[in-house]
C-alpha cells in the first residue's frame, strides 16, 4: 500500500520523478526521435506511452513466470476481472457522493482483498479449482456492470478504456506510480526469488524443507492483484493477463535455465509492447490488442523455431550442438505411466 | 523438548531421540479413516521400507512424518521436535512419484533444482564456496554432473529421480523421505537407483521409502513397516515373511507380489 508518509517527501519525489522524465528519459527519447527519424519518440505524451509499456514488460512477465509454472494463469484473469468491479465501485462510489475517488485505487483494494480470499480459499480447500475462479471472475465481472448501469448511464462514459485500455488516459502521475510499482515489484521478486522458485518448482519438497509456502503464494497473488491493476489502464481489463502468460510461454520453450527465462520473458514482452505501441499510434487501433497479438506473435515464431529445429533434428540426426533452439530430444522420457 | 533453532547445529538435538517418532496417530480425510492408532520409530541410520496395499495410507505416513499434515490424534515427532513446529528444513529431504506438473515443463535446470537443496540454508544471500561446494559434491555422488546444464523436464524419469536425491544430499540432509519414487521409471534405472540408496543409507543416510513393490523393500531394507489403515508390522526383513503380517494386510485373497498397474 502507498503510505503518503511527509508532504515533503512526496513533494521530493515529484520533483525527481519529474526530472527523469522530461529531463533525463525525455531527452533520451528526443535525441532517439531525431536520431531515428521515428518522430512519435519525441511526442510526450507517447513517451510516456513508452516508459508505461517499458515497465509492463518488466514486471508481467516477472509475476506471470511464478504464476504460469503453477498452471495459475487464470489468476491474473480473475484478478483483473475483479479489478473492474473495483473501478465501477470507485465510479460508482463517486457519482452518488460526489466524491473523487481515484477509481484505480478501489480497483487495487478489491483486487488485493480477491486476491488474498482466492489464496485463503485454496490453502483452506488445497485445491485450485478452475469452476472457483471461473465463478469469482464472471461474478466480479458482473458486480462492476450493475453497478456501471445502476446510475443511469452517467458513469459508462469512458468505460471503454478501462475494458480495452488506452494510450491517452496515461497521464504523468500514473506514469509515475507505475514507475514506483516496477522498483517494488522488481524488489521483492528478487528478494523472495529463491523460495519462490522453490514453491513453483516442488511445492510439497518446498514445505518438507520448512518454507512458509502459504506466506509466498500470498505475497504472489498480491503481487499479481497489483501488477494487474497498475497494467490494466493501457492494456485493458480484458486483455491485461495475457502480459502475464504469453511472453511466459514463448520464453519457456526457448529458455535453458530458470533465470534465463524470466530474462526472455522480458525481453518478449519489452518487444510486444514497444512494437504494440507504435502499431497502436500509426493505424489509430488499440494498444491492449496491438501488444497482445505482438506478443502471440513471438510465441508463434518460437513454436515455428521448435518445428523447424525438430525437422531438421529428424534429417540430420547429429545436427550440431549450439542451436539456438534446445528443443532437441535430449532424452527419451522414459516410459512414465501413472498409477 | 525443542531444538535451539537459531543454530545451525545438528548436535544440539539428544542424540538418543529417534529421526522419526510416530506415537499412537490416526488420521482421517473428512470422516474416512486412513490411519488409525499407528506407532513406530525409526532409529538414526535405519532404512524403513514402508510397503502395503493402494490407499493403505502409507503416503500420508510419509506426509504426516514430514510435517505435512497433522494427525487427528497422537503425535508425529521429528528429531525429537513435534513436526508441526519442525524448522530446519534443511534436515529432511523428500523426494515425491515421479509425476509432478511443473517439473516436466519448467525451464529449469539439474543445477538450478539441486540449488534448492541450499535454499533452507540460505533463502536471500550469496551462495558461499561450502553451498557450491555441497551442489557439486552432491551432483558427483549420485552421478549426473554431466547433466548439470540439462533441463530437468527432459530427462528420464530414472535421471530425474536423482536430481531430487542430489537436491537432498546438497542439503546436507539427515533423512531422505521417498513417496514411490519409481513408478514409472524402467526396470534398470530402478535396480541402480535402489542400489543408490542403499550406498547412502551405509554412509549413515537415514531412509524411509513408501514402496508398493515388496521385492525391492525387503531386499535392501533393514526394516519392513507393513500398514493397511493400521500397522501390521514393524520389524526386519526377513522374518517380515513369515510373520504372516502381509497375508494379513492385505487380505488373503490378493495378488500380493504382483505390480499393480
Amino acid at each position: 500500500m502507498l503510505e503518503l508518509s511527509t508532504l515533503t517527501n512526496v513533494a521530493l519525489l515529484t520533483g525527481f520523478f519529474e526530472w527523469f522524465l522530461t529531463d533525463a528519459y525525455g531527452t533520451v527519447m528526443d535525441l532517439l526521435a531525431e536520431v531515428s527519424g521515428v518522430r512519435v519518440f519525441g511526442y510526450p505524451y507517447m513517451q510516456r506511452a513508452y516508459l508505461a509499456v517499458v515497465c509492463i514488460g518488466i514486471v508481467g512477465p516477472l509475476v506471470g513466470t511464478f504464476l504460469v509454472h503453477r498452471e495459475l494463469s487464470m489468476i491474473g484473469d480473475t484478478l483483473a476481472h475483479t479489478a473492474f468491479a473495483g473501478v465501477a465501485v470507485g465510479l460508482f462510489v463517486n457519482s452518488a457522493f460526489s466524491l473523487s475517488v481515484n477509481p484505480l485505487a478501489t480497483a487495487l483494494v478489491v483486487a488485493v482483498v480477491t486476491a488474498l480470499l482466492v489464496e485463503l480459499l485454496v490453502e483452506y480447500t488445497e485445491a485450485h479449482s478452475d469452476t472457483s475462479l471461473a465463478i469469482v471472475l464472471t461474478g466480479g465481472f458482473a458486480v462492476g456492470s450493475v453497478l456501471i448501469t445502476a446510475t443511469d448511464g452517467g458513469i459508462s462514459v469512458g468505460i471503454d478504456a478501462y475494458l480495452f485500455g488506452s494510450l491517452a488516459t496515461v497521464s504523468k502521475s500514473s506514469v509515475g506510480l507505475l514507475l514506483a510499482i516496477t522498483l517494488l515489484v522488481t524488489a521483492l521478486v528478487a528478494a523472495t526469488y529463491r523460495p519462490l522458485l522453490y514453491v513453483t518448482f516442488d511445492e510439497t519438497a518446498a514445505r518438507a524443507a520448512s518454507i512458509d509456502v502459504a506466506r509466498y503464494n500470498r505475497l504472489m497473488v498480491v503481487l499479481t492483484a497489483v501488477v494487474v491493476v497498475s497494467a490494466m489502464q493501457i492494456m485493458g481489463v480484458i486483455l491485461v493477463a495475457a502480459m502475464l502468460v504469453v511472453p511466459v510461454a514463448a520464453a519457456a520453450r526457448t529458455a535453458r535455465t530458470f533465470k534465463q527465462s524470466l530474462l526472455l520473458a522480458v525481453l518478449a514482452a519489452e518487444f510486444a509492447g514497444i512494437v504494440g505501441v507504435t502499431i497502436s499510434y500509426h493505424y489509430g487501433v488499440a494498444a491492449g490488442g496491438s501488444i497482445v497479438l505482438a506478443a502471440i506473435g513471438v510465441y508463434a515464431m518460437t513454436l515455428a523455431g521448435g518445428v523447424v529445429s525438430d525437422v531438421r533434428k529428424r534429417v540430420v540426426p547429429n545436427g550440431r550442438r549450439g542451436d539456438r533452439s534446445e528443443r532437441v530430444v535430449e532424452a527419451d522420457g522414459g516410459d512414465e505411466r501413472e498409477t | 523438548m525443542r531444538a535451539v533453532s537459531a543454530t545451525d547445529d545438528h548436535d544440539d538435538r539428544n542424540a538418543s531421540d529417534p529421526v522419526v517418532s510416530v506415537e499412537n496417530v490416526t488420521f482421517g480425510y473428512g470422516g474416512q479413516p486412513v490411519l488409525q492408532d499407528v506407532s513406530l520409530e525409526v532409529e538414526s541410520g535405519a532404512f524403513l521400507g514402508v510397503v502395503g496395499p493402494n490407499g493403505s495410507g502409507k503416503s500420508t505416513l510419509l506426509e504426516l512424518v514430514l510435517g505435512l499434515r497433522r494427525p487427528d490424534s497422537g503425535e508425529v515427532r521429528l528429531f525429537g521436535e513435534s513436526s508441526a513446529s519442525f524448522d530446519d528444513g534443511e534436515r529432511v529431504g523428500y523426494v515425491a512419484q515421479n509425476v509432478a506438473g511443473a517439473v516436466r515443463s519448467m525451464p529449469v535446470t539439474v543445477k538450478e533444482a539441486v540449488r534448492m537443496g541450499r535454499y533452507p540454508h540460505r533463502l536471500v544471500g550469496r551462495f558461499t564456496e561450502s553451498d557450491r561446494r555441497a551442489v557439486a559434491d552432491a551432483l558427483d555422488r549420485v552421478d549426473i554432473a554431466d547433466l548439470a546444464d540439462r533441463r530437468v523436464g527432459r530427462l528420464s524419469g530414472g535421471q530425474r529421480q536423482r536430481v531430487f536425491i542430489a537436491r537432498a544430499l546438497a542439503a546436507e540432509a539427515d533423512l531422505l523421505a521417498l513417496d514411490e519414487p519409481t513408478v514409472g521409471v524402467d526396470a534398470e534405472s530402478r535396480e541402480a537407483f535402489y542400489d543408490l540408496l542403499a550406498d547412502l543409507n551405509s554412509d549413515g543416510l537415514t531412509v524411509i521409502l513408501v514402496e508398493h513393490d515388496i521385492g525391492v523393500v525387503t531386499a535392501r531394507a533393514s526394516e519392513i513397516a507393513c500398514l493397511n489403515r493400521e500397522l501390521y508390522y514393524h520389524g526386519d526383513p526377513e522374518t517380515f515373511a513369515d510373520a504372516g503380517a502381509l497375508a494379513e494386510a492385505y487380505g488373503t485373497n490378493q495378488r500380493i507380489l504382483h505390480h499393480d498397474h
